[in-house]
């Protein structure tokens, strides 16, 4: 068996091993921005829109709807596809205009860092909270409607 | 005319051919889907730090988002919902090129499509936006 291919041979591509990890990021932007579509435009409608628009947004707000594993679901979904869509993407930027190498990965990895900190902080926010915890006197009338009295 | 000025002239014919990506419509949106997408990712970061303070106080949450409710960040409001909405809608058109056998074929359609959408929700959620400032300047 010889190394060089016959003449006219017709082009074959070079198999790859492993996972295609360059693939997969082009497909998950892809997936998770179907998904984004409905989970964010669905966020700016409840948030912006109903009710009294951004002016009605505070404690009692957020706690109102935490009280449902809905919105929590909804929510921490968000924050996993949204943060690892941004950072691919910001990846992809970074690949394209940073020419230095030395310049490229520390963007990346303080890319990559700010990524994962921030989906384990808004993780543990989203599903250790309490809508009813016990604070100091004078912020109890922040507290939503349906908290027990303390 | 000798032959390589007249190869030059070929070349700087108005609209390059065989790209989506250069010149019209497929740049154009390229260029914004970028610039959107950066905005989006920088207020998320600040997003997800701002929404962490409900684990902290009732107090200090309330502090803070109230800033989001002065009239010049309701402006704001507007810009980052702008953003969002073209992000979300030229996504939806990238996906159709990508997947869809005739969307080479319709792009700058979709393109098109995708700026007469994004104006007809921002005639929606502009004068409601609006409407929620002024009740918030007037208390």
């Amino acid at each position: 068996m010889s190394t060089i291919a016959t003449p006219r041979s017709p082009y074959t591509r070079t198999p790859r091993r492993g996972i295609n990890w360059e693939k997969a990021g082009w497909v998950y932007m892809r997936v998770s921005g179907v998904v984004l579509v409905v989970l964010i435009l669905g966020h700016l409608f409840v948030n912006l829109v109903l009710g009294e628009g951004v002016k009605g947004i505070d404690f009692a707000f957020v706690a109102g709807k935490w009280a449902s594993p809905f919105w929590q679901v909804w929510d921490v979904l968000m924050l996993w596809l949204a943060l690892i869509h941004g950072a691919n993407g910001m990846r992809t930027i970074v690949n394209d205009y940073a020419s230095n190498r030395g310049l490229r990965v520390t963007m990346k990895t303080f890319i990559g860092l700010a990524a994962v900190i921030l989906i384990v902080l808004g993780t543990l926010v989203a599903t250790t909270f309490d809508p009813c915890p016990q604070v100091s006197p004078e912020q109890l009338n922040l507290l939503p409607s349906f908290c027990p009295p303390q | 005319m000798s032959v390589a000025s007249a190869s030059r002239a070929a070349k700087t014919t108005p609209r390059p051919g065989g790209t989506l990506y250069r010149g019209h419509e497929g740049m154009w949106s390229w260029v914004l889907h970028r610039i959107t997408g950066v905005a989006i990712f920088f207020f998320l970061l600040v997003h997800i730090l701002d929404t962490a303070l409900v684990r902290l106080s009732p107090e200090a949450y309330n502090a803070v988002i109230a800033s989001y409710k002065n009239p010049l960040m309701g402006i704001g409001e507007i810009g980052l919902v702008g953003a969002i909405v073209f992000h979300a809608l030229n996504g939806l058109r990238i996906i159709a090129i990508d997947y869809w056998s005739k969307g080479v074929k319709y792009q700058r359609a979709m393109f098109w499509t995708v700026i007469g959408v994004w104006a007809l929700l921002m005639i929606a959620f502009v004068p409601r936006q609006i409407m929620v400032i002024l009740s918030e300047v007037q208390g």
